[in-house]
């Protein structure tokens, strides 16, 4: 008799997983130095290093998030 | 009769045997690694830490001995609604989107010439690859010579194929040319990088894949979109994290061919670093610029590491 051993599913919360959560950070940083660069608005330009900041910060705590 | 010295001779050997042998795995690995460890602390560490103390205070290198003060997030508030510095980060992103868009483009046509075994094949790629070997200095000053309107060889070459006076334009003199002089130049020095980059990419597909995709009876075209490029893609991805980081934070070659110059027209970021921290000694300031410089590489980095690792498991 073969019993089908299924993986135990994981209790940390499914949004709070890592490949969502890398995704919002990586979009974050990336929105940040297209920011960072764009020619057309100062003010654009003076959020830029906040939101780089806080997705590589969010990058760097999510990346040890379980998958 | 051994000497007192001769006896110290044979018996350090066996001594330190010993004390290795009663040491444990894990000690062993921490003796061998405490060296570049406290190395990488001094020498890496230790400055980034102190930068980002500067970072928050009113410090000028040019008067150690004047008082101190903690200004606390002021530095970054003034560079991030300077127009100069924006201007500055504007001038950095049309020299790293197009020399890097263009290095990719020249130097996998180049990988893909130079792949296909012809007569004297490493003759050429030694001859590729030269510039690539000289100095960012050497490349700077003598780009200088070249791009000057009356003595270049540059403007002499563009006035025999175009027929216009020689003197008529200047490369480093022009606000609308200046920046793509910069990029040339770098396109020129760091292409055969990429070449190479992607010639290590195209000398691993196994020959069996192209066999097969003939027998199927693939056109060259299609062949080189369904194999070539996907399997030298993670290749091109790393040639292009590498290229942008440097390119990122270029400083040698831009200040010597243009230094920053006409005006501020090709002031990149980190010519704008030096004006500030060695020209106007605002310590302070400037090393708030060098940490938003460096949580944007840092940044950036990370999203392209991950999406190479994509690449790669694909």
């Amino acid at each position: 008799m073969n019993e089908r051993i299924e993986p135990r599913a994981s209790r940390f919360p499914r949004l709070l997983r890592r490949g969502p959560c890398e995704a919002v950070t990586m979009l974050l940083i990336g929105l940040g130095v297209v920011m960072l660069m764009q020619p057309f608005s100062l003010n654009l330009f003076s959020y830029s290093f906040v939101t780089i900041l806080a997705g590589t910060l969010g990058f760097v705590i999510v990346s040890h998030f379980p998958d | 009769m051994s000497t007192l010295a001769e006896r110290a001779d044979a018996r350090a050997p066996r001594r330190l045997a010993f004390r290795l042998s009663t040491m444990s795995d894990r000690a062993i690995a921490w003796l061998f690694i405490t060296p570049s460890v406290l190395l990488l602390l001094a020498i890496n560490i230790f400055p980034l830490l102190w930068t980002i103390q500067l970072s928050f205070t009113n410090y000028r290198a040019n008067r150690p001995n004047a008082p101190l003060r903690y200004v606390g997030l002021d530095n970054y508030r003034d560079i991030l609604s300077d127009p100069d510095v924006w201007h500055a980060m504007q001038a950095t992103a049309h020299f790293v989107l197009w020399s890097i868009g263009l290095e990719m483009l020249i130097g996998f046509g180049l990988a893909l010439l130079i792949n296909r075994r012809f007569r004297a094949h490493s003759f050429w790629t030694t001859m590729i690859l030269l510039p690539m070997m000289l100095s960012p200095a050497v490349v700077g000053n003598f780009w200088t010579f070249l791009l000057q309107p009356q003595i270049g060889l540059f403007n002499s070459v563009v006035a025999f194929f175009t027929g216009a006076d020689p003197s008529s334009f200047q490369m480093i003199g022009d606000v609308a040319l200046a920046p793509w002089a910069i990029v040339m130049v770098d396109v020129w020095m760091w292409t055969p990088y990429v070449m190479l980059i992607c010639l290590a990419g195209l000398r691993s597909i196994p020959d069996y894949i192209y066999e097969a995709a003939e027998v199927d009876r693939a056109s060259r075209w299609r062949q080189f979109w369904s194999i070539t490029l996907p399997m030298v893609m993670p290749f091109l991805m790393l040639a292009i994290l590498f290229r942008a980081i440097e390119n990122f934070k270029m400083f040698d070659m831009v200040n010597l061919l243009t230094s920053g110059g006409p005006g501020s027209t090709t002031e990149v970021a980190s010519i704008t670093l030096k004006r500030e921290a060695f020209e106007k000694w605002r310590t302070g300031y400037s090393s708030a610029l060098a940490i938003i410089l460096f949580v944007t590489v840092f940044g950036a980095a990370n999203i392209y590491v991950r999406v190479l690792d994509r690449v790669k498991q694909r």
